[in-house]
């Protein structure tokens, strides 16, 4: 039981902190309900994608510096391609940038193996090559996005024979978010696939030692990342209606919420659950602020110390939990 | 001790020299872009291109010390953009109000309160340094738009030291090397003579076996982050002498390319190998390489990818060479 | 290359197999054959080659020539995962488990089958173990022997066992050999790499000896091999005949250097009370896990104590940093040297490491007074430093003796040593014997842990056995004998007040 709070403990603490910022946002503003949880989601979506990428590559041991710029190149291609296109050439357009999604942190996890430079300065070199991608493809916001697209993360969601005073209140959003990650990362998770980017992440040698194709494994986890990247990239499109070829402050945040999600740099430990979570507080804090009128330099103020509170927090009590440990 | 060493190729005598000696391939990679310069377009470079590469280099030759010194510890600091942008900023605003050696001071009060905190919360929390450092910089970027909220009707002013370290020159050589020299020597002087030199590269190595060898951890992360936050604001002043604009992201697209210098010179990032020598050449490496970047006339993007996969290319080969796994 | 004729049906043969790295030759022509139900020691000094040829066998390097043949295949494979295919499973120095999964994920990530595994882990020692026990939270020996269960689960017919008992207390010694035996008796085959002559002679068949890259011997294992062995080992004749024995020096009446009375850690560390006087060598032998660890951490300055006192020269102590034990003169050398050296840098930073630590000295340094300190430890502990550059190329043997190096430089006053020879080749531990000897004829209080008994009477004056956290025996290294100890260290022998 004790080891079960212990490792639930940090998750059900940002699931009380949500709740409570929800009620505070309720007594801040009476009337937030359906439009503002919708907005919530429409906001919160783009970086909760790249949290969720971000998570899995730091789970399996590594970082990727280059997220917000994946996500901008996903983003003036589907602009690019949805721009006046047919209902059926969207689907074609989706799905050739989730593929090039994966092709990019494929090769970002490649070039980290085969040239054996460390993760942080690949991924860094990186982000300069895929902004100049994006600039390239799109050297101006423009293009277009289909509006059957859009319509899937706004409003709320109503299923047939269902009244929908029940499921209006949840947000659209929300739910491709929800479906996006059981579709993608439950599978991984149970599978032998999740267990090595644990492995990888938590100790490379002893995997090795273990016959994980280490190598194999990390380009994976990159490629996941990219998928997510390129997911996150599509709902920025989805929510501007154009593609965006400057990246977006997507990188810091997705670090901060995978940290403050209870995902240790390191790897191998923690979750996919905690960083959405995380996402959602951060998100909402910002809502708050706007709502209360408070400048938004502020704003920006008051994020950064939660997260830097958080995490020195974090830090302190993993120390204490180190020093009574149980190797003795 | 393993068996009997046998003679070495060339290949392999070749390698050596440039562990032993890691300086010398990027100086002949320096050399060898500056010819391809020449070659792309005959000419360019004269005395003036030099004087003013050097000139452009030396901020963030700066600022990749921040990133060296912080390296070999195993850490990062990306704050350090930030620091300087408010150096700069609170130095050029609060000039007219205070005159110019007031603002200074304040500005390198700022530069240091932020380095401080960076410090602590490595040292005591032991916060990784890249989110700690990505968190003040987040926090100072607030607090400076904030302040620039209450001073957006004061106007500016540069000190005419900063102009004069900024832009002048003297026999052909840009005044920012009179601060430079100094500083550099100052660097490669204690990375390996002084005890605290010393110690960050000991905990880059091993932090276990530096506590057990008796180093107080916590004393050099505070001092190294300070004096992080400290040099950043050096740069800053500098930086604006140079550029005579009070800019909000001044020093901003500076940040990852101090990485880069550190990296391509040779400093490792995950601490305890490297030094300012090899960070001094690849700063002056990124910058030729932008000038050619610009010759080239190539779209923005284009640019981009190409600086990116250069500095890969760079690092991938240096570690191929240096391999010593 | 002096080779017995070696049995027709070989399940392993490895010949002629060499190794470079760069202009470092490492193996020059190494052989190994095994035939079914055989246990083959694998043995050799420091840097003669060994692990380099574990390594090859295994599949984790190509071999430049030669070939490894199991049943008759050619094996020479460049993965771990080949090299099992081919029916070879190493348990390595290093155990090999991802410390944040848990012992059930670890066997489905290495597909390794339960019900055999449980079996094996029972065999060994450890019915009690929980699938969900996460490996990270479990002591070093169960580990170990995790390991192991998992390769025997394997049912491989080659095992290949590296330092398997280092880190194991003698009761999971006993049933590790006893395994291994009953391995070679159904008929497989196991490669033994180890350092100890009382275990090979226990159940090994054959020994293959390694000198300089080189295989200078295969022989059958009979009683008296060993100095035929070391003879090969060192490559002269030196006798294997135990050095002089210490002499204990009478100085009851002196202030002791360090005083110990009931301290405890609330873990481990039950009750220790010890003694040791200047010029005097303590040793301290235990099964492993009885609180020894926290004694030398609690002493180094390392782990607060939480309750107990501390006496050095007389003056009661607390030591909040390893930096407190250090100016009070106790230093430690700890059991990995992975926790004591800065891999990366050279011999004389880590020499020099502890000269610098405090904030006084982080300005500049005094070059000339400090080389003359290093080269003098480097002198006195006869460093081999040939290999240029990183410490991590050197030996395991001269790397313990850069961590040892390091404290000559600073001064010793009482040192700490943890275990100081564990995976060290013969010549570099005899060495270590003279050097401790000749410290504590200097005035040097040595504190001297070590998990081979037959260390004490070669290199100590007294020895202390802790039992359950508590000094249960004090004996005189005269008396010391390895039954002697080895009951005592099972707590077979409580006494009382054992401080003299």
């Amino acid at each position: 039981m004790k080891r079960l709070i212990e490792a639930n403990g940090w998750t059900a603490g940002l699931v009380g902190l949500l709740v409570l910022l929800l009620v505070a946002t309720k007594l801040i503003q009476p009337d937030f309900g359906i439009s503002g949880l919708d907005n919530l989601a429409r906001s919160a979506l783009p970086f909760a994608l790249a949290t969720v990428g971000m998570a899995v590559v730091v789970i399996a041991g590594g970082i990727d510096l280059s997220i917000a710029a994946m996500m901008a190149v996903a983003s003036v291609t589907a602009a690019v391609l949805m721009d006046g296109a047919s209902d059926g050439q969207a689907v074609f357009a989706v799905l050739a940038v989730l593929v090039l999604g994966l092709a990019m942190g494929a090769l970002n996890g490649a070039l980290i193996v085969l040239t054996r430079v460390p993760d942080i300065v690949v991924t860094l070199a990186m982000l300069f090559v895929w902004q100049g991608v994006a600039l390239l493809i799109l050297n101006a916001p423009g293009g277009g996005a289909a509006p059957w697209l859009r319509a899937l993360i706004v409003g709320g969601v109503t299923l047939p024979g269902v009244p929908a005073a029940l499921t209006e209140w949840l947000p659209r959003g929300f739910v491709f978010l929800a479906v996006i990650v059981a579709a993608v990362w439950w599978p991984i998770r149970r599978s032998k696939l999740g267990l090595m980017f644990y492995a990888v992440g938590s100790d490379p040698q002893a995997a090795y030692r273990s016959g994980v194709p280490v190598g194999r494994v990390r380009v994976a986890a990159y490629a996941v990342c990219g998928l997510f990247a390129a997911l996150g990239g599509l709902a920025v499109t989805m929510a501007t209606g154009i593609g965006e070829p400057i990246p977006g402050p997507y990188l810091l945040a997705s670090v901060a919420a995978v940290v403050l999600g209870g995902v240790v740099l390191g790897g191998g430990r923690g979750g996919i659950l905690g960083p959405i979570l995380a996402v959602l507080i951060l998100r909402l804090v910002r809502m708050d602020l706007t709502l209360m009128s408070v400048d938004p330099n502020a704003a920006a103020i008051v994020e950064g110390l939660i997260m830097v509170a958080v995490v020195m927090f974090g830090g302190v009590l993993a120390m204490r939990g180190a020093r009574h440990g149980s190797r003795g | 001790m393993e068996a009997a060493v046998d003679r070495p190729g060339p290949m392999a005598r070749a390698a050596r020299l440039m562990v032993d000696y890691p300086l010398i391939p990027l100086v002949g990679l320096l050399v060898g872009l500056v010819a391809v310069l020449e070659v792309m377009q005959p000419g360019v470079v004269n005395e003036r291109w030099l004087s003013n590469t050097i000139k452009f280099a030396i901020p963030l030759a700066m600022l990749a010390a921040c990133q060296t010194l912080t390296m070999l510890t195993g850490g990062i600091d990306l704050s350090i953009g930030t620091v300087a942008t408010i150096s700069a900023y609170v130095t050029a605003t609060a000039t007219p109000i205070i005159g110019a050696p007031g603002a200074i001071g304040i500005a390198m009060a700022c530069a240091l309160a932020v380095g401080l905190v960076n410090g602590i919360g490595v040292a005591f929390a032991r916060v990784h340094p890249l989110i700690m450092t990505l968190g003040t910089g987040l926090i100072a970027t607030g607090f400076l738009l904030v302040y620039q909220r209450s001073v957006i009707s004061t106007g500016t002013e540069y000190p005419a030291l900063l102009v004069w370290l900024g832009t002048g020159r003297t026999w052909g050589l840009p005044n920012g090397l009179a601060l430079f020299v100094p500083f550099a020597v100052l660097i490669l002087w204690a990375q390996r003579r002084t005890g605290f030199g010393r110690l960050l590269y000991a905990i880059g190595s091993n932090e276990a076996a530096a506590r057990l060898s008796g180093v107080r951890v916590w004393q050099v992360h505070l001092a190294l982050y300070a004096l992080s936050g400290v040099i950043a604001g050096l740069a800053g002043l500098l930086y604006l002498g140079m550029v005579k604009t009070a800019s909000l992201s001044l020093a901003l697209p500076l940040d990852l390319p101090s990485v880069a210098a550190a990296v391509i010179g040779g400093t490792s990032i995950f601490g305890g190998r490297g030094g300012y020598g090899g960070t001094i050449l690849g700063a002056l490496i990124l910058t030729v390489l932008a000038t050619m970047l610009t010759l080239l006339q190539m779209p923005e993007g284009g640019r981009r990818i190409l600086y990116g996969a250069i500095i890969l290319a760079v690092t991938a080969l240096y570690i191929r060479l240096t391999d010593r796994s | 290359m002096t080779l017995d004729p070696a049995p027709p049906a070989a399940l392993l043969d490895a010949r002629g197999v060499a190794k470079r790295f760069g202009a470092v030759v490492a193996l020059r022509d190494a052989s190994l054959q095994v035939a079914p139900g055989q246990i083959v020691a694998l043995m050799g000094a420091n840097g003669a080659g060994k692990s380099t040829f574990v390594k090859i066998l295994t599949g984790a390097l190509r071999p430049d020539a030669g070939h490894v043949r199991i049943r008759g295949q050619d094996s020479t494979v460049a993965s771990p995962a080949g090299a099992r295919r081919s029916g070879l499973v190493p348990v390595y120095q290093e155990p090999s488990l991802i410390p944040d999964l848990s012992v059930a994920d670890n066997l489905r990530l290495g597909d390794t089958p339960v019900d055999r595994f449980r079996h094996w882990v029972t065999e060994l020692g450890l019915p009690d173990l929980r699938q969900d026990a996460m490996i990270r939270a479990l002591p070093l020996a169960s580990l170990r022997i995790l390991d192991l269960a998992r390769a025997l689960a394997a049912e491989p017919d080659v095992l290949l066992l590296d330092e398997m008992t280092a880190a194991l207390p003698t009761d999971l010694v006993a049933r590790v050999l006893a395994v291994v035996r009953a391995q070679a008796d159904a008929g497989r085959s196991v490669i033994y790499v180890s350092h100890r002559f009382t275990e090979i002679a226990a159940i090994c068949d054959r020994a293959t000896v390694l000198r300089d890259g080189l295989t200078v011997g295969d022989l059958a294992i009979e009683p008296g091999i060993e100095d035929k062995i070391v003879e090969m080992m060192l490559g002269s004749a030196i006798s294997a005949a135990a050095a002089p024995r210490r002499t204990a020096r009478t100085a009851a009446q002196q202030i002791p250097r360090l005083k110990v009375r009931g301290l405890a850690t609330g873990t481990r560390l039950t009750d220790v009370s010890l003694d040791i006087r200047p010029g005097e060598v303590l040793g301290v032998v235990a099964l492993e896990g009885q609180g020894q660890d926290e004694l030398f951490d609690v002493l180094a300055g390392n782990r607060r104590a939480t309750t107990g006192t501390v006496e050095v020269d007389g003056r009661p102590m607390t030591f909040a940093h390893p930096a407190d034990a250090i100016a009070a003169g106790l230093t430690l050398v700890p059991g990995d040297r992975a926790h004591a050296l800065l891999m990366q840098r050279s011999v004389r930073e880590n020499i020099a490491l502890p000269l610098l630590a405090r904030f006084a000295t982080w300005g500049a340094v005094p070059m000339r007074d400090e080389q003359a300190r290093v080269d003098a430890a480097i002198d006195r502990l006869q460093i081999d430093t040939r290999a240029q550059g990183e410490v991590r190329r050197l030996s395991g043997g001269n790397q313990q003796k850069v961590t040892i190096a390091r404290w000559i430089a600073k001064g010793v006053n009482t040192l700490l040593l943890f275990d100081p020879t564990r995976g060290i080749d013969i010549r570099t531990k005899r060495q270590i014997y003279t050097l401790v000897r000749d410290l504590a004829d200097q005035g040097a209080a040595v504190l001297f842990y070590t998990s081979e008994l037959v260390e004490v009477r070669l290199a100590c004056d007294r020895v202390v056995v802790i039992f359950g956290g508590r000094v249960v025996d004090l004996i005189d290294a005269a008396d010391a004998d390895e039954p002697t100890l080895m009951r005592a260290a099972y707590g077979l022998t409580e006494k009382t007040g054992a401080t003299a």
